[in-house]
């Protein structure tokens, strides 16, 4: 039970509550208290240093720039308008703030705004969904498409577009590497023939991916009725994403234990039952490595993508607010910030554990 | 147990049996950057059916090049390999392995590394069929309990006993260990060549065994073959080990005869 609950703690990459666990199964409390303090309360409190450094530090930019405002007002209009700023300022009235970078407390309170905002806008789609549905059922007999809400998307909605197209990208990315990777690992001089052109395109920028991408979708889909930005998105993404499980497949498959391939030799296997009996179990860590690495780069270059593509998105929210320059915008760049890292650090724990569960060394059964 | 020292060490078959394997004129050369390098060179070598022989020879010599050879795993430079009548010319399931590492494919479980040489071998069995036979054998090995367990999860010797089992399904005409016990402890390394003689001793396969160990070699073959030192090594001494078969660990130990043949074979390796 004990085991079996750590083994499965250690596969989704919470191996840090292991020595808890064996805390209260009695097994030498001291010890594993010290392993805990170690590996689950220190990086809890090196988060606390890092908020500490960043208000202290968000404080002293906020006085810098208020006593910049202040002795702005002074030299422009005397010393009564600077006594005025300095009033305004202590106030907290929003015309006068200093726009720097947000304190911790600013952020939260940011994130709390964007958690009520995504409330009422979902209460406006629910209410909207039910004065429109006559409409639709009617629209619908006559074969129309249904009218849908085109309000502003809230920022949880945000976060799951980019999701979706983060999906899409890697799933593209794994559908076009991993069989391509197969056949340049297969075959020598295939190998040297693409090793060329996969180094050339691999350090290609995201931004050039995108024109690219934009360039022949422009052209080749002309269905008004598909969300082109999105397929603008989600293919750049794959495409800058994918050159890790490409070249990691290939490396897996042109690696493959020798022993392996005599064992095939022996047999007589013919190249399909080579291929899928042996050739892909034995790469399947080293292709599950690649896909790991594909979606944190997927991820990664997304944000930049949705930015230029206007496609919705946490890129387009994060560009959007930065325009929009209100009072608690720089708060919510930084909320997007936290909330990008951390959906960045989720899905690179649950690649890992895909990959823990691929890799035949560690004898999962 | 009554044998008598062999004066000669080469000595008459009592039954004429035909040849199984035959090594002709064989010559081995990997191209080096300085230059080819003769592994083997005009090795002479010929192996009756059902016979168990063992090869000895200092390391490096070519003694996996040879069996490689044999299992059509590495290119032949010159002569030629006939088991069976038929000129070796690429690897082949008549002609089974057991590497040093147990090299299981580690994905799958015991029954599955076995079921999958049955499968290519048997194509026409029913699937029980097929089960039946990898069962016997894995059975035989003593993994009886450990069908559905992974290769992974499995000891060394464990593993080791596996790749017997696969070898032995596959019902070759020649099978070829390299080395096969090299990677246990002594203890599991007694276990499993009594394994293997057992299962051998049923099914009496032509056999090929590398071994690094004087007593193995005696313990296991009908035949120990003595490799000259390489480059250019070819087969440098024979021995017959004719005690009877199915042996026991502790009868061949005490017999008079033993210490002889192991003082000849550590003679020749010193020389
Ligand atoms: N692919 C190769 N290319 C070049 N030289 C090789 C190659 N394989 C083996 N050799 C050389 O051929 C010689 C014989 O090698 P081999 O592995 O057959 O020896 P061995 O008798 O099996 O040795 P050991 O007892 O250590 O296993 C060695 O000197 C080795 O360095
Ligand atoms: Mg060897």
């Amino acid at each position: 039970m004990k085991d079996k609950s750590i083994k499965t703690l250690k596969m989704f990459g919470l191996g840090f509550l292991e020595p808890l666990i064996r805390i209260f199964s009695g097994e030498e409390p001291a010890k594993n208290g010290k392993i805990f303090f170690t590996r689950a309360l220190l990086p809890l409190l090196s988060i606390f240093v890092f908020i500490a450094i960043w208000h202290a530090g968000a404080m002293a930019l906020y006085n810098s720039e208020a006593d910049a405002r202040i002795e702005k007002a002074r030299e422009e209009q005397g010393e009564e308008a600077a006594i005025a700023m300095q009033e305004c300022i202590e106030s907290g009235d929003i015309s006068c703030q200093p726009n720097t970078l947000p304190s911790p407390a600013q952020v939260y309170g940011a994130f709390q705004a964007l958690c009520q905002d995504h409330q009422s806008i979902s209460e406006k789609k629910d209410d909207f969904k039910e004065r429109v549905s006559e409409t639709n059922e009617q629209r619908e007999a006559q074969g129309l498409d249904p009218i849908t809400y085109t309000g502003r998307p809230s920022f949880l909605d945000q976060i799951g577009t980019s999701l979706k197209t983060v999906f899409a990208g890697c799933l593209l990315a794994m559908f076009i590497a991993v069989p391509i990777g197969i056949i340049i690992g297969l075959s020598p001089s295939l190998r040297t023939s693409f090793n060329w052109l996969i180094q050339i395109l691999k350090p290609v920028s995201p931004v050039v991916w995108l024109l690219l991408v934009f360039m022949i979708v422009k052209t080749v889909i002309t269905d008004p009725s598909l969300d082109k930005s999105f397929i603008i998105s989600f293919i750049s993404v794959g495409l800058c994403a994918m050159w890790a499980t490409l070249v990691n497949t290939s490396m897996g498959v042109s690696t493959v234990d020798k022993d392996f391939i005599n064992v095939a030799k022996v047999l007589k296997l013919n190249i399909g039952q080579n291929i899928f009996k042996i050739i892909l179990p034995a790469s399947l860590p080293l292709i599950f490595t690649g896909l790991r690495i594909t979606v944190s780069v997927a991820w990664m270059v997304l944000i930049a993508i949705e930015l230029l593509a206007q496609s919705p998105g946490l890129g387009s929210f994060v560009w959007e607010e930065f325009q929009n320059g209100a009072n608690d915008s720089n708060a919510k760049i930084i909320v997007a910030m936290f909330v990008i890292g951390l959906i960045g650090f989720l899905l690179d724990r649950i690649m890992l554990s895909v990959q823990n569960m691929m890799s035949f060394n560690k004898g999962m059964a | 147990m009554q044998t008598q020292l062999q004066a000669v060490p080469t000595m008459p078959e009592p039954v004429a049996r035909p040849d199984m394997l035959v090594c002709q004129d064989l010559k081995k050369v990997y191209p080096t950057p300085t230059g080819d390098y003769v592994v083997l060179d005009d090795l002479q070598l010929s192996i009756k059916e059902s016979e168990f022989v063992s090869i000895i020879g200092h390391s490096g010599c070519g003694k996996s090049t040879l069996l490689t050879m044999i299992a059509g795993l590495n290119e032949i430079s010159g002569g030629q390999i006939i088991v069976d009548k038929d000129p070796v010319r690429e690897a082949g399931p008549d002609r089974a392995v057991v590497f040093q590492s147990p090299s299981l494919l580690p994905w799958l479980t015991a029954l599955q590394n076995v079921m999958i040489g049955v499968k290519q071998v048997f194509p026409s069995a029913s699937r029980a069929e097929k089960e039946e036979i990898c069962k016997y054998y894995l059975d035989k090995v003593g993994l009886g309990n450990d069908f559905h367990k992974r290769a992974t999860d499995l000891s060394q010797g464990m593993q080791q006993r596996v790749g017997i089992a696969r070898a032995f399904a596959l019902k070759p005409k020649v099978l070829l260990l390299d080395e096969p016990f090299g990677m246990l402890d002594s203890l599991t390394r007694g276990e499993l060549q009594d394994v293997l003689l057992e299962i051998w001793q049923k099914e009496k396969i032509t056999a090929v065994a590398i071994t690094h160990d004087v007593d193995e070699s005696i313990f296991l073959a009908d035949r120990v073959i003595m490799m000259t030192s390489g480059p250019y090594a070819k087969i440098g001494d024979e021995l017959e080990i004719p005690f009877e078969r199915p042996r026991n660990r502790k009868e061949v130990l005490e017999h008079p005869d033993y210490y002889d043949y192991r003082a000849y074979l550590l003679n020749f390796l010193n020389h």
